[in-house]
């Protein structure tokens, strides 16, 4: 191959090289979170506005300002999240009172599907949607359920990448709800 | 009058003649949201809860591309099986006009470099002087 074409041909082919390698790598969860919770650190935790599930508005974590929230990832047609559900229940009913509270994000679900699971399982706690998991993203989430626990100044404290256990929430959400703002 | 007549008759022809929807034809154009695979082949918790929706927006007498418009409003853009039109998903978008700009201009160059070269191959170096008579003498003698 002449060198006049042999060049123009090398850099598109590094071009596709680089770009696949980009697609490849970029598709992984962020697991920044994950890194700097087991350095010890508290992780300001995202905010964006959602459609808030079974009402009309949006919400935001920044609405409970103050408090310690319980932010669950679910799906309506995620097992393990209809299995960990009563827990979160009883939870945001034992914790309310000592300001905190479960706020649940509906992801990739169908939203009336999604209301009849609240309705079947008695579940009051609030719910907003994030459609497209593209909150879920910005906290690294990489499956259902996940769990968060915030603290009072909006950080992040602790996760669960699984279902939650009564012995996890014991461990970690008891000393959050000690703390003062 | 008849003018709105008309109108509304040619509406209800076009309504009418628009194939109605069904699963096979839009499950190949969605994707599992969970699972990102064409909802046509997934299994997935998800996939059936898709299916679900699909078959109840046909029922309610849905077209195909009001059961996609509902979709997107439920899942979001990406259960489309369609790249997005912004970020990296541009690149599925450009990179294939790319490649084939690319082959024009490569197939450009060669149709140039063909028509620039000559048509019978060149000639060799003139024989020698006695190397000329000798061949024609050994072409004579093999004519005879």
């Amino acid at each position: 191959m002449r060198p006049r074409v042999y060049w123009p041909v090398s850099l598109a082919a590094a071009a596709l090289v680089a770009l696949l390698t980009y697609g490849v790598t970029s598709t992984g969860p962020d697991t920044s979170i994950d890194e700097r919770l087991a350095d010890g650190e508290r992780v300001e935790a995202p905010v964006a506005d959602l459609p808030k599930l079974g009402s009309e508005g949006t919400g935001s974590l920044a609405d409970h300002e103050g408090k310690v929230v319980v932010l669950n990832i679910w799906a309506s047609w995620c097992p393990p999240c209809v299995e960990e559900m009563p827990l979160l229940q009883r939870t945001h009913e034992r914790i309310a009172s000592r300001g905190g509270i479960v706020l649940g994000i509906d992801t990739q679900d169908a939203s009336e599907d999604a209301l009849s699971f609240l309705r079947d399982y008695d579940i009051d706690f609030p719910s907003l949607r994030d459609r497209d998991r593209e909150y879920g993203r910005s906290l690294g989430v990489s499956g259902y359920p996940e769990t968060f626990l915030i603290d009072r100044e909006g950080r992040i404290v602790a996760l669960r990448r699984g279902p939650i256990t009564r012995a996890w929430l014991d461990e970690h959400l008891n000393p959050l709800l000690e703390e003062q703002a | 009058m008849r003018l709105l007549v008309a109108l509304v008759l040619v509406v209800g022809l076009t309504a009418a003649a628009e194939p109605r929807a069904t699963l096979p034809d839009i499950e190949d154009e969605v994707m599992c949201v969970e699972c990102r695979t064409a909802l046509n082949v997934s299994t997935a918790p998800v996939a059936d809860q898709e299916r679900a929706f699909i078959r109840a927006r046909i029922a309610e007498g849905m077209t195909k591309e009001q059961i996609k418009a509902a979709l997107v409003r439920e899942y979001g853009p990406d259960v489309l099986a369609e790249p997005g039109d912004d970020g990296f998903d541009l690149a599925a978008w450009l990179v294939p006009g790319a490649l084939v700009a690319l082959a024009a201009g490569g197939v450009v160059l060669l149709a140039r470099r063909w028509r620039s070269e000559p048509d019978a191959p060149a000639a060799g170096p003139d024989l020698d002087p006695d190397d000329a008579r000798r061949l024609d003498a050994e072409l004579t003698a093999f004519d005879r």
